[in-house]
């Protein structure tokens, strides 16, 4: 939408769908998919490119020019680790954006927050641009804020579960007290969740697996633009209240 | 998900063509959700075929009389660059048992060599202690397989009747000494053919679920090697491919992210199939006897059922709508410093 840029560490997003580079059954339904959904961020996990090597062929199907290449930590089970990570990156691939994942329990990929902390202060004093993934912690995202990253990205419910905002309420108060862009991280199975995360204010959404492995990718990714367009239009508008309907209004007899 | 031992039961027995089939539709469900339209790819080399064990289904059996080769530091790094400019980056070293030539000193620099050239290197050796798993963590194994073989101790004591193999439960407890010594990926299974099939699952499983609470860092991944001959003869309870894939099945479902491989014991067919379906991880190209990448002097430990070169099983995996996974790994997840 035009005059409604994301703004992250000074850059602008047009859109506000991320899109997650795992679990495609080809790198060309990948990029076709990418193209579907318009998005201009686009994650990759470290462990599965070679950074070094142009026809890595994950790399060599996204479009750098329109897309801010957003590598990610995905296996690091502690700060030192990530830290590792994302220092090989930045060595390798040109940016020095980096998706904090540190989930040291590697089944459900829960992230650990401590862990979490101490990587993204010492990652953005390194100069990094931070964007962690997390908990629905409004604390930890406070102090996350605190420490300098660029985003917050609480997760939605368990990462590839497409279950939704089960954290709806805790992610709430994130978007409350929030002072960057809050950006739900996973869980997010259908078009309607990224839609209803938006309407909560949520500044974008990360999908993966839901457009992953959908009979359609590429259809179910331009669903999903259309999705985070309705629902971040919806929250600019300010949604109605929800409403019981009652018939009268009980100061009628007042107010004529 | 949680393991229930009694549901995971249930999935073994016996079932009708209609529920085998829900079976399939479900693992096949799981396996997209958790891994995506996505498989793995690895290759092992064989490292020496000295044995000092005589176990009675095995090639490389110290009573065999087959070539013996153990290759020099040298020779497995001329072997690892064959692998290597095939395209691989996921190793798999293994040895027979024989500490006094082939042990941890020995696989320490091998180790160092093929971790500078590939992401992701796993053993599949003799069990060790704490230490020395500790050394082997630390030269850059990423990941370790121990089959328990069988879970029957009758069966166990019966197909193992010399050499340090003998002892069941040094085997038994060798996957916790390794992931105390801080190994990521832990790799548990049993051979097909010795035993019932049905108790030997229900053991594994309740064998993961321990290990995967109480090491629950690591990443773990079953796999159940067949044995389609077994040598001189030896009498075994086959496995049809029905039981076999009911079986893999059945780990997919109760175990939705522990992921599940599949070697070149079985044929090319039967893997194909099974993509998809539970499996995450197949082999290529596989050599079973040291060195057999550059000649075939030395014998193997099974006979390989699928002989596809690895760009013709890349092609079959595209067509069949997965995406081929080289590297899932890097030193920097493994390597301590």
């Amino acid at each position: 939408m035009i005059g409604d840029d994301l703004k992250i560490a000074g850059r602008l997003f047009g859109s506000r769908l991320f899109i997650g580079t795992g679990k495609f059954s080809s790198s060309t339904i990948m990029k076709s998919a990418l193209i579907a959904s318009e998005t201009e961020m686009v994650t990759v996990a470290l462990r599965r490119v070679d950074l070094s090597n142009p026809d890595d062929h994950i790399l060599n199907h996204l479009d750098l020019k329109k897309c801010q290449l957003l590598p990610n930590t995905a296996g690091a089970q502690s700060a030192d680790e990530a830290i590792r990570l994302a220092m090989l990156s930045r060595a390798s691939s040109q940016t020095n954006w980096i998706k904090l994942e540190v989930t040291p329990e590697p089944r459900h990929l829960v992230p650990d927050g401590e862990e979490t902390l101490i990587a993204t202060k010492f990652l953005v004093k390194e100069g990094f641009v931070v964007l962690p993934y997390m908990q629905a912690d409004p604390i930890l995202a406070k102090k996350l804020e605190d420490a300098g990253a660029a985003t917050v990205m609480p997760l939605g419910s368990p990462i590839g579960s497409n279950k939704g905002l089960k954290t709806k309420e805790l992610i709430k108060i994130i978007i409350a007290n929030s002072n960057i862009p809050v950006v739900v991280d996973a869980g997010i199975g259908a078009p309607s969740h990224a839609c209803e995360a938006m309407e909560l204010g949520a500044d974008a959404v990360l999908v993966n697996t839901a457009i992953a492995i959908a009979n359609d990718p590429i259809l179910i990714a331009s669903a999903f633009r259309s999705a985070v367009i309705a629902g971040r239009q919806g929250y600019l508008a300010g949604l109605a209240e929800e409403s019981e309907g009652e018939a009268s209004s009980p100061l009628s007899w007042l107010i004529k | 998900m949680t393991f229930n031992v009694s549901s995971f039961a249930k999935l073994l027995t016996t079932t009708s063509d209609s529920e085998l089939n829900n079976l399939a539709l479900k693992a096949k469900k799981s396996t997209q959700q958790h891994f995506g339209n996505t498989i793995q790819l690895y290759i092992p080399l064989y490292l020496s075929n000295e044995c000092c064990n005589s176990c009675l289904y095995c090639g490389f059996n110290k009573n065999q009389k087959i070539k013996r080769q153990t290759l020099s530091l040298e020779e497995a790094t001329s072997q690892l660059q064959i692998i290597k400019s095939k395209g691989f980056d996921n190793i798999l070293l293994l040895t027979g048992e024989h500490k006094a030539s082939v042990g941890v000193d020995y696989l320490e620099p091998i180790i160092q060599q093929a971790q500078k050239m590939f992401s992701y290197v796993a053993l599949e050796v003799f069990p060790c202690t704490t230490a020395e798993y500790k050394k082997l963590v630390d030269a850059g194994t990423s990941g370790l397989t121990i089959y328990q073989e069988t879970y029957n101790r009758k069966i166990y004591s019966n197909m193992h009747p010399a050499g340090p193999k003998r002892d069941f439960d040094f085997r038994f407890t060798a996957p916790e000494r390794a992931l105390t010594a801080g190994m990521r990926k832990m790799g548990l299974g049993f051979l097909l053919g010795l035993s019932d099939w049905q108790t030997e699952a229900i053991n594994l499983a309740e064998h993961l679920d321990y290990l995967m609470k109480k090491y629950w860092k690591a990443d773990f991944t079953v796999s159940f090697p067949r044995i389609h001959e077994a040598p001189n003869g030896l009498p075994i309870q086959a496995v049809s491919d029905r039981d076999f894939v009911q079986m893999i099945l059945a780990f997919r479902i109760a175990f939705p992210k522990v992921g599940i491989l599949l070697s070149t014991r079985e044929n090319a067919q039967l893997r194909d199939n099974l993509l998809g379906l539970g499996v995450t991880q197949i082999s290529a190209e596989s050599k079973t006897n040291p060195g057999g990448y550059s000649e075939n002097s030395s014998d193997e430990q099974f006979k390989v059922s699928d002989n596809r070169s690895l760009e013709e099983i890349i092609s079959t995996l595209e067509k069949k709508g997965f995406d081929p996974v080289i590297k899932d790994w890097s030193t920097i997840l493994s390597k301590k410093q």
